[in-house]
């Protein structure tokens, strides 16, 4: 059984003017170990799928349609107290920023023991002895001084390490990372994926990784979503995607990234904005910004496509496929 | 490797002495005098019955021949009543001291009650949100819109004419308690959920909601320790209030009985003979009322000051 498993699902915000949506669409799965990462631009929906998960939505959104199946339980059908014992225990959330996430009043060990003894039955002690074998686990220097100082006393590097180490407190199966490096500088961000990744390889967890930064991505990730106002628009092996992105905007994507080439060229960027939810076009909602626009585009919603490990919604890409496999079967003949 | 920790970390005591707060109040002459004024008015008001040389509860100890003596630096003054006596004999020193604490108790355990009502209401109202929400605020609102007065003399009129004068004065210190604690709690109800609302959106409520921990622990351990500094400013604003809302019902006679004092009740037993000359019955016990709530209010004002992040000085 494969250890995430979201069906088709549709998170609306419940609005004065009526609702929006905010995902749709979503419908992908996730077996244990493997780490995916969601990319897309700010505003695609990205942070709202990671809180879908842990049905964590704050008003006025909820969900509409769909479930979202983790070892086969639907989490929406859960009490709040069979949703508290999943939460943090099994499945666990990092966040963006390390200066907000650690609560300012209480000493790191504090809030480790605290979460600890909240889900299994320690003692102080026992916990305490579980939080710096954590916190040795993220290469904390002196981690028996970092139980007793407060969040302050620390840099924003050692920090992000602290909460992961308490994301991993409880030897949870799902990792949802929502930019978790995003607060970061460059040296440290290299770093904490680093240490991610080994983290996540040794304990065998999943992850989520929410980004947008596809270099990240490449680094850490088997596999890739690229979301678009609220739908995954590609999704496949990391390594397809970036060397051989299929729909229009993932392609944008990558070629916005900054490469070592000729001096004194321009970036090249996606024109235009993403539409705000209220008015996501009618079609594909990417046919205002995409340089290969048809009509079709403009009043069809795309479906979605196989194009090798892939899974595209774009009508460029299923004329595509549906060429290539005319032309086959009459080769064939 | 712990042993070099332990050198190394400060104790409670140096971290105190390093602190902002510390050095703000090195600094500050009027927070200084008001702390000393303020410690003295407590030990006066605890040691009441070992520093005051007369028993006030004591009626066996009453003359009523001393009545209406002035204070013993005037020419009439007996050498044996300081600061006089009042129209029933009682040693105006002694009274005062045990005055000073009664409404000590009375404003300490009515904000207690106050406070302990209020924060929970405001928490909940906060973090719960929506119409939870709206019912709580608009109770608090209603509540606000009945003066603190009009409903301490509604109650007490009604408690004193239902049961009686005798256990009304037997009850009196419980009832100006509860009266005076339940009709200010909405003062720290929406002062905590104002510092609620602004705390719920912070990452680390999320994290914690995240962590799977109950909505209760993330309210008082995780969310309230973050809104103490507003709580502390308004508890000495709302203690000196609430010193004020006793004497003021005890001068209008529904407060402590004239047996047993409090600071209001004796400015008011004294005024009946204010313009008969026994200016000292009513005028002593103001002034000492007056410096207890002034110097309140100046560490209010102090403390306000030094939790205030935009004020900060460095």
């Amino acid at each position: 059984m494969s250890l995430l498993e979201v069906k088709d699902l549709e998170v609306r915000f419940g609005l004065r003017k009526g609702d929006v949506k905010a995902l749709r669409d979503i419908d992908f799965t996730l077996k244990r170990g493997e780490r995916v990462g969601i990319v897309g631009e700010s505003g695609a929906g990205k942070s709202v799928l990671g809180f879908s998960i842990l049905n964590l939505l704050s008003k006025p959104g909820y969900i509409a349609k769909g479930e979202v199946l983790f070892e086969g339980q639907n989490l929406a059908d859960l009490s709040p107290k069979e949703l508290g014992a999943i939460r943090g225990n099994r499945i666990s959330m990092i966040f963006q920023d390390p200066m907000m996430t650690l609560n300012p009043v209480l000493t790191i060990g504090e809030q480790m023991v605290e979460c600890l003894m909240a889900h299994r039955k320690i003692t102080k002690g026992a916990a305490r002895e579980i939080a710096l074998q954590k916190l040795k686990q993220v290469y904390i220097p002196s981690p028996e001084q970092r139980l007793d100082q407060y969040p302050h006393e620390l840099s924003g590097g050692m920090r992000q390490r602290i909460v992961i180490a308490i994301g991993l407190l409880l030897d949870p199966d799902l990792i949802i990372a929502d930019e978790p490096t995003t607060a970061l500088d460059v040296t440290i961000q290299a770093e904490i994926m680093e240490l991610m990744l080994e983290l996540c390889e040794r304990n065998n967890v999943a992850l989520i990784l929410i980004t947008h930064d596809l270099g990240v991505v490449s680094q850490v990730t088997q596999r890739t979503f690229v979301m678009y106002a609220g739908r995954i628009i590609e999704q496949g092996p990391t390594r397809e995607i970036i060397n051989d992105a299929q729909h229009p905007y993932t392609q944008g994507l990558i070629n916005a990234l900054p490469q070592m080439g000729i001096r004194g060229e321009r970036l090249r960027q996606i024109r235009g904005a993403m539409p705000t939810l209220q008015a996501v076009p009618q079609g594909c909602a990417f046919s205002p910004r995409c340089d290969y626009v048809t009509e079709n585009c403009r009043h069809v919603l795309p479906g979605f496509t196989r194009s090798g490990g892939c899974q595209v919604a774009c009508h460029m890409v299923e004329e595509m496929k549906r060429e290539e496999q005319r032309s086959a079967e009459g080769s064939e003949e | 490797m712990n042993a070099i920790v332990d050198d190394n970390a400060p104790s409670m005591l140096q971290r105190f002495r390093q602190s902002h707060f510390w050095h703000s109040f090195c600094i500050d002459r009027v927070a200084q005098i008001s702390f000393l004024v303020f410690v003295a008015y407590l030990i006066a008001a605890l040691l009441a019955p070992f520093i005051a040389p007369y028993d006030p509860y004591d009626p066996a100890t009453i003359d009523i021949m001393n009545s209406e003596l002035p204070p013993s630096w005037q020419e009439e003054g007996d050498s044996a009543f300081w600061l006089g006596t009042d129209a029933q004999g009682r040693d105006l020193w002694s009274t005062i001291l045990f005055g000073t604490r009664v409404s000590l108790i009375i404003g300490i355990c009515a904000v207690m009650l106050q406070a302990m009502l209020g924060i929970c209401i405001g928490l909940v109202a906060g973090y719960v949100g929506g119409k939870v929400d709206s019912l709580l605020m608009r109770m608090a609102d209603v509540q606000l819109s009945f003066s603190t007065m009009m409903v301490a003399i509604v109650v007490l009129a009604v408690f004193q004419a239902t049961f009686g004068t005798q256990l009304y004065q037997e009850l009196a210190m419980l009832m100006l308690i509860l009266v005076i604690g339940i009709a200010e709690w909405p003062q720290y109800a929406r002062t905590v959920r104002a510092s609620v609302l602004a705390e719920k959106e912070k990452e680390y409520v999320d994290a914690a909601r995240v962590m799977g921990l109950p909505a209760l622990r993330i309210m008082f351990r995780h969310i309230l320790p973050n809104t103490l500094s507003p709580i502390l400013v308004i508890s000495t604003v709302q203690i000196a209030n609430a010193i004020i809302s006793e004497a003021a019902l005890s001068f209008l006679g529904l407060g402590m009985p004239v047996s047993q004092p409090s600071l209001g009740s004796l400015i008011s037993s004294g005024f009946e003979f204010i313009f008969s000359g026994s200016w000292w019955i009513t005028v002593i016990p103001g002034l000492v009322l007056v410096g207890l709530v002034l110097v309140m209010n100046l560490l209010g004002d102090w403390l306000r000051d030094v939790l205030n992040p935009k004020l900060y000085k460095g």
